[in-house]
């Protein structure tokens, strides 16, 4: 556990540990790299590519590869920065984000991540995909139309929870998230309030009731500071 | 409601009973599900995920992965018709078009009587003999008017498939140039007492302190390394594409630790315009199955699967009664041949329609009974694979050429081919060619040669290595075919000079965004966005900004993508790009930028609602603006 | 010494959009008075100008939710030598958008033939009306964009840099605080 190995990114020195993985060792360091399917309290997904950094030319997710001594490593280029924010457009027009009408805007990592890399529109043409509402739960919604199918929630569910209430289905682009119930509501899932599951979801799909809109324009996380000075972005109000 | 559980009880147990109600054989419980009541029911699947403890949103997780794979009833005949691009070459669409025309039915949607279901599938490997269908996943080729007429009667008559025609399901070998492999004329069993033989030398040589120069002694720890020995020295590289080295690959696994070790055969040949694999083990199955067994033999496995592609469902029976011979020849089981200590069998697993599985960590997740998702790596198969234990994933045609490797040495089979590119590589020639069928060559045979021995005539362009492979102008005929110039992992398609290779670029497009697993951003959106936009070039809506965005698009799949299938995708758009330029820019109709959608079609429902047909009711199309 | 600077030309219009955001180009306030100094308006709610003229900016409030909504568009795409799309509705459809999810048939039918308390509904068929689209687009979707300001609606602050950005021939950019999307 000693910390004697460390890598270059972006010129910083990081120290790591050998159970760390690049993103790992840089949050640690206060060093931020843009990513949505990581949560530093679940194992590495590595499926939205929002960390990808570059490694003597080679692109690769940095929340699952391993730093080596003395490797260097490039995160905020200008080259990287283009294609996450295109990966992010790609995102916004899979799914139906319309950020006015949506109880996490403000904070949402998805929103967020797309202000700290200065998106100023989703740029592709729009997929509007037909996603119903489940509002089955007395106290949970659910909001598909902005899964980003980063798979958190199913990994809280069945690591935390040991529940396993959320799966992915279908397959490319017609992937998308279910419960664990033949009716396909929530409400007939062992889902609660107090599942990890309920307070993991780095964007609006899983949104307790009644608590819409409480926190005033202003306050919300990241009105007051972006993602990057934000280093482990809790949800408020959750 | 219990007695519609009673009734999937009923056909389930005896499958969950065969499978030892194991969970990582869901996949092919549910696909054995599906051969009996024709889709999963959803009482079929509380009942299997009581019985296999797993949960249902999991179950339906793993059955929407698979395309093969319905949740809902899709009739009784379940049509599908490949559509590689060379299944068009041959006149798919209209055939397709008449079947639903004759059936009253339109592609993709269920007839409302529940007698059928049509629509389009990847590329099936029969391109030699296409164009081709599945009918419930039973291969039928070389369709013709004729027998499209002949199976909307059977099918308004409900004649069950089984019924059909024997002349339907008879698939051709169609073996055009035999080498080393396909004039083997193998022995079952001569491989293996080879190595035993070897071994038996190795020993001895070993005892007397004795160590021949081209064995290493820091290798010689078990009498079966002298096999792993000769594979090594014939520098044998894997057939699947990628070409890492067989000795290595076996070497790096039996050094591995582990509870258990494992040999899979990857046999979901699925990159379209391959077949190669589909004759091997219609006529050659003996040489593949005695390969995946001398590996057992190497690193030490007791347990091997082959994976079956679903399209490939035809096979099963024949294969299973190769296996069960061999178990009969002992050459499977206990006490392989004498060898007292050496246990191995092998299992069948079917895919079901993915073309992800190919890749060596879907496939274990996949014979694991998931979602055919591509693993984080490291760690490799090597190391972790099935069951996170070490595994040898190789192609069929790797496993079938380690057998002839044990039988005449290492040496002898390096000394076919090229340098780095040893031995013999097995060709699936289709397109534009008198002589479609499979080739075999040794490695550094040119693509001139090929071309003239299949009779292709005017050729304009060949697709080497499926759609994620590389797209050769007639000026690069002279190209070798060897890891050091145009690697392959068989498939050759010839287009003549009558053929539009955007077409063909757009069909290879169609193909990834059908086939990607999802998981990663770039490839999940950026195979379907790609898709939408040769769409918008084919139907007149493309200007100049289109192709750039095109070719920004290709930049970031290639570079962002989390494995083969994303960064591969953009293949056949960034080859026909630079080759045939031509083809893209006669359909940029524009100058300025235009919406991808017609704008007066935009209109139509309006119109049709509002009953008007007035100027105002119209928009112009293709209004350029300045 | 006190030769006039040309005055760079403006239009601006409110498509499918709710005017939201040209009150907040309002609320830029006093700076307005600046703002005049240097632009004058073509056609836009401001002048009541009913056509757009040669401009150097077009501001594009809303998405295309009909054909009258995509000839004013094409209008100002030919006449406008920059265009910024101004706000949530014009960058991706906003509110309007919603709809996208249903058929234009199955909406027209609820809404004129189905719903409630309708008595031989019928569905307004005067040439005057301009027919909706199958789907609302965002503004990008259909012509060239040449900059967008987001927000629901954007600040008026967010307007104001954006504007003297390019009054300036600076490259337009908001930072933390002034992009947002609600």
């Amino acid at each position: 556990m000693t910390q004697s190995n460390s890598f270059i990114l972006d010129g910083a020195t990081i120290p790591y540990t050998n159970e760390q993985t690049i993103i790992q060792a840089a949050m640690a360091a206060g060093v931020y790299i843009p990513h949505l399917c990581y949560n530093p309290e679940f194992k590495p997904h590595g499926s939205c590519k929002l960390c990808t950094v570059k490694i003597k030319g080679r692109q690769v997710a940095s929340c699952t590869e391993k730093p080596q001594a003395g490797m260097v490593v490039e995160s905020n280029t200008k080259e990287l920065n283009d294609e996450r924010r295109n990966l992010l457009q790609m995102l916004f027009v899979e799914g139906n984000h319309f950020c006015p009408s949506c109880e996490k805007s403000g904070d949402c990592q998805l929103q967020a991540t797309a202000y700290e890399l200065d998106m100023m529109s989703p740029h592709f043409d729009h997929f509007y995909p037909d996603r119903p509402v489940d509002a089955s739960h007395p106290d949970y919604l659910l909001d598909f139309n902005r899964c980003i199918l980063c798979s958190i929630c199913v990994s809280a569910s069945r690591d935390v929870d040991g529940k396993n209430v959320f799966a992915l289905a279908g397959r490319g682009i017609n992937s998308h998230l279910v419960v664990n119930s033949k009716s396909g509501d929530l409400a007939d899932t062992g889902f609660s309030a107090n599942d990890k599951a309920a307070q993991v979801c780095p964007v609006g799909v899983i949104l307790k009731k009644r608590v819409g809109f409480a926190i005033p324009i202003g306050e919300r996380s990241f009105d007051e500071k972006p993602i990057s000075a934000t280093p482990h972005p809790t949800v408020k109000g959750a | 409601m219990v007695s519609s559980l009673n009734m999937h009880k009923q056909y389930l147990d005896p499958i969950l009973r065969h499978r030892s109600h194991n969970p990582n054989s869901l996949l092919q419980i549910l696909i054995g599900a599906q051969e009996i009541y024709g889709f999963i029911h959803s009482d079929a699947i509380d009942y299997l995920s009581s019985a296999l403890g797993l949960p249902r949103a999991m179950i339906e997780g793993v059955a929407s992965f698979y395309s093969f794979l319905y949740l809902s009833p899709h009739g009784e005949y379940r049509v599908l018709f490949s559509d590689n691009i060379t299944d068009r070459m041959q006149g798919n669409q209209d055939l397709m078009q008449s079947l639903c025309n004759q059936l009253w039915v339109e592609p993709g949607k269920a007839s409302e009587d529940g007698l059928l279901w049509v629509n389009t599938t990847s590329c099936t490997g029969m391109c030699d003999q296409g164009p081709a269908m599945l009918v419930n996943n039973i291969a039928i080729n070389r369709l013709t008017q004729d027998r499209i007429d002949r199976i909307c009667e059977l099918i308004r008559e409900h004649v069950p498939v089984s019924d059909w025609p024997a002349e339907f399901f008879a698939i051709e070998d169609n073996i055009r140039r035999r080498d080393i492999l396909l004039n083997s004329h193998f022995q079952a069993g001569s491989a293996l007492k080879a190595a035993f033989i070897r071994a038996e030398a190795a020993t001895a040589q070993a005892s007397q302190g004795y160590v021949a120069h081209m064995i290493d002694p820091a290798g010689l720890d078990r009498a079966a390394d002298a096999t792993l020995q000769e594979i090594k020295i014939s520098k044998l590289r894997g057939r699947g594409g990628a070409g890492f080295s067989t000795g290595m690959k076996w070497e790096f696994c039996r050094n591995a630790n582990g509870d258990a070790h494992y040999v899979v055969c990857n046999a979901d040949e699925g990159e379209p315009g391959t077949f190669k694999d589909r004759v091997l083990l219609n006529s050659y199955a003996d040489l593949v199955f005695e390969g995946m067994t001398l590996c057992a033999y190497v690193i030490g496995a007791k347990k091997g699967f082959l994976y079956l592609r679903g399209e490939y469902r035809y096979l099963l029976e024949p294969l299973q009664a190769v296996l069960q011979r061999r178990r009969e020849q002992n050459l499977l089981g206990r006490g392989i041949l004498g060898q007292a200590e050496f246990e191995f069998d092998i299992e069948i697993h079917l895919g079901a329609g993915a073309y992800i599985c190919g890749e060596e960590s879907a496939l274990i997740e996949s014979l694991e009974g998931k979602r055919g998702t591509p693993r984080n790596r490291p760690p490799y198969p090597v190391t972790a694979g099935y069951l996170n234990q070490p595994t040898v994933v190789s192609n069929v045609e790797t496993f079938a050429s380690t057998s002839l490797i044990s039988l005449h040495g290492g040496a002898w089979y390096a000394s076919i081919g090229t340098e780095n590119s040893s031995g013999s590589k097995l060709f699936s020639v289709s397109g534009d060619c008198d002589y479609p069928g499979i080739y075999e060559y040794p490695f550094g045979v040119t693509v001139a040669q090929v071309l003239a021995d299949c009779g292709a005539k005017n050729t304009q362009a060949v697709q080497i290595s499926g759609p994620s492979g590389m797209c050769i102008a007639a000026h690069e005929f002279d190209r070798r075919i060897s890891f050091d110039d145009i690697p392959t992992a068989g498939a050759f398609m010839v287009f003549d000079q009558r053929r539009d290779m955007f077409e063909v670029a757009r069909n290879f497009v169609h193909f990834f965004a059908h086939e990607s697993c999802g998981f990663c951003t770039p490839c999940r959106v950026g195979t379907a966005l790609l898709s939408n936009m040769m769409d918008k070039l084919n139907e007149g809506q493309g200007s100049p900004y289109d192709l750039a965005e095109i070719e920004k698009l290709d930049s970031l799949l290639q570079s962002m993508s989390h494995c083969g299938l994303g960064r591969t995708a953009c293949n056949p758009v960034l080859h026909t790009l630079a080759k045939f330029r031509p083809a893209y820019e006669c359909r940029l109709s524009h100058k300025e930028f235009v919406p991808a959608f017609d704008l007066d079609t935009a209109l139509s429902q309006a119109r049709r609602m509002t009953g008007r047909d007035d100027a105002g009711a119209h928009l112009e199309k293709n209004h350029d603006s300045k | 010494m006190n030769t006039p600077v040309k005055k760079l030309r403006v239009a601006t219009t409110s498509l499918a959009g709710c005017f939201g955001c040209h009150m907040s180009f309002l609320d830029i306030d006093e700076r307005l008075l600046a703002l005049v100094e240097l632009i004058e308006f073509d056609r836009s709610p401001l002048t009541d100008i009913k056509t757009c003229g040669p401009c150097d900016i077009g501001i594009i409030e809303g998405g295309l939710c009909n054909a009258e909504n995509v000839h004013v568009l094409r209008e100002f795409r030919a006449n406008c030598t920059t265009l910024i799309a101004l706000g949530a509705c014009a960058i991706n459809g906003g509110l309007p958008a919603q709809r996208n999810h249903l058929a234009l048939t199955t909406i027209l039918e609820e809404v004129y033939h189905a719903q409630h308390g309708l008595v031989d509904g019928f569905i307004p068929n005067d040439p005057e009306l301009p027919l909706p689209l199958n789907q609302v687009h965002p503004i990008h979707e259909v012509v060239k964009i040449d900059y967008f300001i987001p927000g629901c609606p954007p600040s008026a602050d967010a307007i104001w840099k954006v504007l003297t950005d390019l009054l300036a021939g600076r490259e337009p950019e908001l930072g933390h605080g002034l992009i947002h999307y609600d």
